[in-house]
């Protein structure tokens, strides 16, 4: 690889924009050539300086109110609860009911109808301002707090070391049900992991989904159906699911 | 400007708009500060990005909401005003967005430097071309990838990564330059 090459591949390796062999070819230039490498430090250096400023602007709270006065309120007050499961099951519907299909969707029309209401609950979350029930980077702390309040002992395992944030825990709803939701943040990506009980469920491997440029990587282990939802990259989610799952095994 | 005037009939579409795009409010409001000359001129162009998208909803089809949104909000932004002037972000911008979590307290010292370190930032990348600019926020404060970039800028992924490049170029430049002035 030319420093020429390396020059522009080096952003993309500091973005996690390469696949694992173009990360290496750089790599192994990078540790060959000493002017490449200052270039990648002092890339990392500005990146670093960007992520430790706060550089967010908050949107004024009048602003809010404005916007949500001009869009209409709805007639009904249709269960705010699945309203994208709604949304997608209802598209799903129509769609399929136009090239005659309908028959052979029930069972994927529910698979589908929890991804919207597991979706939608994680978008409630960010939106309400009720993320965290119990807010604590110590998962001693987070799982304790769930017990008495659930039938379940759900699985908290401190991530940080892995580069995902603990940030805490709280009490949500799926299908109806109540379930525990264990609260992660990567950078400035919020996590939700939907833990339900699911007894004598078998254990599969996580398979990713997305809906409306969020991922959902779904498994079942332990007795458990887990959902891990974010609008992190897909990429990204399915490391949280492996590091998840090593340290569950530890 | 268009005020209201929605038909009632779109309630159950208003409020599956609602769901999607209101949790992106703080990040939109983000990049219209950074692109809209003012406070006031960015509240304008997210309210009318809002409505605009509201209105075209219809015509989203599924897919990622984010550079659906970002993308309409940067057409609201250039149409405002044909070209760029540049933008002021003063020192005394309102406050940060804050993290729907809590981040670790600083000690008075780093509270200092941090605001500090905010503030040039945050002028820095103001000053900044706007064709810079924006892919500059895109990447680095809302964390899109290349491939959502693209679609928010309607360019290909090339001209994304070749313009990223040069604006940190630049941006590393001010910003050495801006710590030795600071420093003397």
């Amino acid at each position: 690889m030319t420093c020429e090459e390396a020059a522009v591949l080096l952003h993309a390796l500091i973005d996690g924009e390469l696949d694992a062999g173009h990360a290496r070819e750089v790599e192994a230039h990078v540790a060959t050539c000493a002017g490449c490498a200052a270039r990648l430090r002092e890339l990392q250096e500005l990146s670093g300086a960007m992520a430790s400023s706060r550089l967010r602007i908050a949107a004024p709270g009048e602003l809010r109110t404005r916007i949500e006065g001009k869009l209409p309120v709805p007639r009904a007050t249709a269960s705010r609860r699945g309203v994208i499961g709604g949304f997608a099951a209802g598209a799903g519907v129509s769609a399929l009911a136009a090239s005659g299909l309908l028959l052979l969707v029930t069972q994927r029309n529910d698979r589908q109808r929890i991804l919207g209401e597991v979706v939608s609950a994680h978008l409630r979350s960010l939106q309400a301002k009720h993320l965290i029930d119990v807010e604590s980077s110590d998962q001693h702390t987070v799982k304790p707090w769930f017990n008495g309040r659930l039938d379940l002992a759900p699985p908290v395992v401190d991530l940080t070391a892995q580069g995902f944030t603990l940030l805490g825990g709280r009490l949500d709803t799926l299908d109806a049900k109540p379930v525990a939701v264990i609260v992660y943040r990567r950078r400035v990506h919020v996590i939700n992991l939907f833990c339900a009980p699911a007894p004598g469920a078998a254990n599969s491997v996580p398979t990713m989904e997305s809906l409306h440029g969020y991922n959902v990587l779904r498994w079942s282990e332990n007795g458990l159906n887990l959902w891990a939802v974010s609008d992190l990259n897909a990429e990204e989610l399915s490391e949280f699911g492996d590091k998840f799952e090593t340290a569950m095994k530890q | 400007m268009m005020a209201g005037g929605f038909d009632a009939s779109d309630g159950g579409k208003a409020e599956r708009f609602k769901t999607l795009a209101l949790p992106l409010l703080d990040e939109l409001y983000t990049l219209a500060r950074y692109l809209a000359r003012n406070a006031s001129d960015a509240e304008d162009a997210v309210q009318e990005c809002y409505l605009r998208a509201f209105r075209h909803f219809d015509t989203f089809r599924g897919g990622p909401i984010k550079p659906w949104l970002f993308a309409i909000l940067r057409n609201v932004c250039f149409a405002g005003r044909a070209g760029a002037a540049r933008l002021t972000l003063s020192p005394d911008e309102p406050e940060t967005a804050q993290p729907m979590w809590r981040e670790p307290a600083d000690t008075p010292e780093q509270a200092v430097l941090r605001r500090q370190n905010t503030d040039t930032m945050r002028r820095l990348i103001g000053e900044l071309p706007a064709e810079f600019r924006e892919v500059i926020v895109l990447r680095e404060i809302n964390d899109l990838s290349y491939r959502d970039i693209a679609t928010v800028i309607e360019a290909p992924i090339g001209t994304v990564m070749s313009r990223l490049a040069r604006a940190r170029e630049q941006l590393r430049a001010a910003w050495i330059a801006a710590d030795r002035g600071g420093a003397s």
